[in-house]
């Protein structure tokens, strides 16, 4: 932190925080080991992205709301990513607040925890600590130690083994209002052949000079297959930074659908580490840069089993002045033998002003492997233009058809059909 | 929807880049004629096609065309297509991540105007009907558009849209190339059906083979960018028979295409 910058936050105010929510001790004993650490580490090195000037540490992080006792009162911003009158299983965090839950009587009969991270550290403190922190480390940078100093909430997945849950969870996250944080921590825990899907959807309300700090973690046991669908709408009143990783036991299954939909500078890095045998891992990531913001997306996978597997797809659409680095990287570790890797990014150009890099990254230890890249950046073609024109449809509309069209064949992956709708308005809204 | 189609192409020049390939072609096209222009490689066939459609890397230098008395010339592609016309491609596109089905429908919905979209039910009563005069496979309506069709199934594709759109004015670019025998007379079957008197036809061929199955009520035959000669179905037969060189004897041609000075 720049010594000639005020925070707005001290030691004093996170102890507050973490007694008002009767967190236990040993969290808040992280918490201050994240903002000493926070106050040494340097930022994160990003690929072509510098970050220096972008808001990282001024915000108000502690900003409360009132809850809500029925989904139909929530923000409108929120409701907008519900079926307000059909909830099951539904956990909204406004700033610093839980402001809703919801969870499914299934839930409960099957030995599911689906809460607020504030609620779980109370009522399941030892299992939280057991998991929390392990896959990603508070001290990475500034980022990471700045998360684990402010961190304002979140959910707690925990999917006992054997248990399948084919209904998906959902939570939402809201930032709204002058100089407010959202910093949720999202842990996730799905014991042996265990199946469970998570969706969220982060949206931002009035206010400026906002800041989100997630971090994603995810234990996926042995057998087990982890969803998580994730479409982010922030407002260019706010930065995001995000950091979502999972690691994966032996036959596990891993699989992401990233939505990256804000309008304002976001850091996103989605790794997963392939652990255990024949563990495996999709991610899908689709972009649209519009404006004048500045983003740095990354989707990483290690092989460290034998017998892993990866697919990685990234697809961007760049429009106005806006600037997307995608950087895809596939790294495979000495022993990691019959591992398959494979990763294409491709970015669709909508204007001279923009710039789109695909950076595909292959890291290779170990000989017995196949691993593969793709990568393109082009524009429409006048051809395909003319094609669609040529049988009645404006040029507009062809445009329009042929750019969903390139982020479709991503988008229609999704299995969850709220969430695919959803991606599917955040795109439009943001084509215009 | 009453008027008998009319296009008029008069003394039409086009290029492209700097180099000249139409050089003064007149034709008349009515509802229910089917015209077919005939003619080796590089005489300037699909150009003609291509600049009545308006694709923009052509450029129209001189003459007019008319569509039942719009200046068809003036129009952006689109417009045009609204207007009657239709261009069954000799290389269409391939649209990733659109499906066929949905591409029709926009593009129906496009010709009928907002507040007068076609209904679902009766779109899909039409398109399998019309797959199936075509001989294609239900699974065609769900695949995007064009992406990974063999080079016939594109063909079919391109009738499928025409029959679905149900054009004034349709061009048909070397629908023949590609097809077997089989495939052809299913494409030709699509076309005929199509035939009416609000309805006009301009087909073009390397081959006489495709007017066996369409049966033209006027033969052209281009030559250096120009029409150089018109006559009913037997000129076709003949050009089966004997090949276009007692054409440019009778003519004085010594090279046929577009790039001889004229």
């Amino acid at each position: 932190m720049s010594v000639d910058v005020q925070l707005r936050f001290d030691r004093e105010a996170i102890t507050e925080f973490s007694k008002a929510n009767r967190e236990p001790a040993w969290f808040l004993e992280k918490r201050l080991a994240g903002l000493k650490a926070a106050g040494e580490l340097p930022l994160p090195a990003l690929e072509k992205t510098k970050i220096d000037k972008w808001n990282i540490d001024q915000f108000e992080p502690f900003q409360t709301s009132a809850s809500v006792s029925a989904a139909t009162e929530l923000d409108d911003v929120v409701k907008a990513q519900i079926d307000a009158n059909a909830v099951k299983s539904l956990i909204v965090q406004k700033n610093a607040s839980a402001v809703f839950h919801a969870a499914a009587d299934e839930l409960k009969s099957k030995g599911v925890i689906f809460t607020d991270l504030a609620t779980a550290l109370r009522e399941h403190g030892d299992l939280v600590q057991k998991y929390l922190l392990n896959v990603v480390a508070y001290d990475e940078h500034k980022l990471t130690a700045l998360h684990t100093a402010v961190v304002n909430g979140g959910v707690f997945l925990y999917v006992p083994k054997n248990v399948e849950l084919d209904v998906p969870l959902q939570a939402v996250f809201e930032v709204a209002g002058d100089n407010a944080l959202l910093c949720p921590h999202v842990l996730i825990v799905a014991e042996a052949n265990s199946k469970v899907t998570y969706v969220d959807t982060y949206v931002s309300g009035e206010g400026r000079n906002m800041v989100a700090n997630s971090i994603v973690e995810v234990y996926v046991g042995p057998g087990a297959s982890v969803q998580v669908a994730s479409v982010r709408s922030l407002s260019k009143d706010v930065h995001d930074y995000t950091f979502r990783r999972a690691t994966v036991d032996r036959d596990g299954k891993m699989e992401w659908i990233l939505g990256e939909m804000n309008d304002g500078n976001t850091v996103a890095n989605n790794t997963t580490i392939l652990k255990g045998t024949a563990s495996s891992a999709e991610t899908k990531t689709v972009s649209v840069g519009t404006g004048d913001q500045r983003q740095n997306l990354t989707s990483q996978v290690q092989h460290i089993g034998t017998h892993s597997e990866s697919d990685m797809v990234s697809k961007a659409v760049m429009t106005g002045e806006a600037t997307t680095i995608l950087n895809g990287i596939t790294k495979i570790e000495k022993g990691a033998e019959k591992a398959n890797g494979e990763q294409a990014e491709n970015i669709l150009m909508l204007s001279e002003k923009a710039r789109g890099d695909a950076n595909p990254i292959l890291l290779i230890d170990e000989d017995d492997v196949k691993a593969g890249h793709a990568a393109s950046v082009g524009r429409v073609s006048e051809e395909s233009i003319y094609y669609l024109m040529s049988r009645g449809i404006d040029r507009q509309e062809a445009e329009r058809l042929i750019i969903l069209g390139f982020l479709e064949p991503v988008v229609a992956e999704i299995p969850i059909d709220e969430v695919k709708n959803r991606l599917r308005q955040a795109l439009e809204r943001k084509l215009g | 929807m009453t008027a008998v189609p009319h296009l008029q192409i008069k003394n039409l020049r086009a290029k492209i880049e700097d180099k000249e390939i139409l050089k003064g072609l007149t034709l008349e096209i009515k509802g229910g004629e089917v015209h077919a222009i005939m003619g080796p490689n590089g005489t300037g066939k699909s150009t003609l096609a291509s600049t009545l459609m308006g694709h923009p890397k052509y450029e129209v230098t001189e003459g007019e065309v008319i569509l039942n008395g719009e200046n068809l010339l003036e129009m952006e592609v689109d417009e045009r297509a609204r207007a009657g016309l239709f261009l069954a491609m000799q290389y269409p596109s391939e649209i990733s991540g659109v499906t066929n089905s949905d591409f029709l429908r926009s593009a129906i919905n496009a010709r009928r105007g907002e507040g007068n979209e076609i209904s679902l039910m009766k779109f899909i009563r039409e398109l399998d009907k019309k797959m199936k005069t075509l001989e294609m496979d239900e699974s065609f309506a769900h695949r995007y558009l064009n992406e990974g069709f063999s080079g016939g199934e594109k063909k079919r594709n391109e009738i499928l849209q025409m029959m679905m759109l149900e054009p004034k004015i349709c061009i048909l670019d070397e629908i023949d190339s590609g097809l077997d025998i089989d495939a052809l007379k299913v494409v030709a079957n699509g076309v005929n059906e199509m035939r009416s008197p609000e309805r006009g036809f301009l087909i073009i061929t390397h081959y006489q083979r495709l007017l066996n199955y369409i049966k033209p009520d006027f033969v052209h035959v281009m030559m250096q960018g120009r029409i150089v000669k018109s006559g009913g179905p037997e000129l076709a037969e003949r050009l089966e028979a004997e090949g276009y060189d007692w054409i440019k004897e009778e003519l004085g041609i010594v090279d046929e295409t577009v790039n001889a000075n004229v």
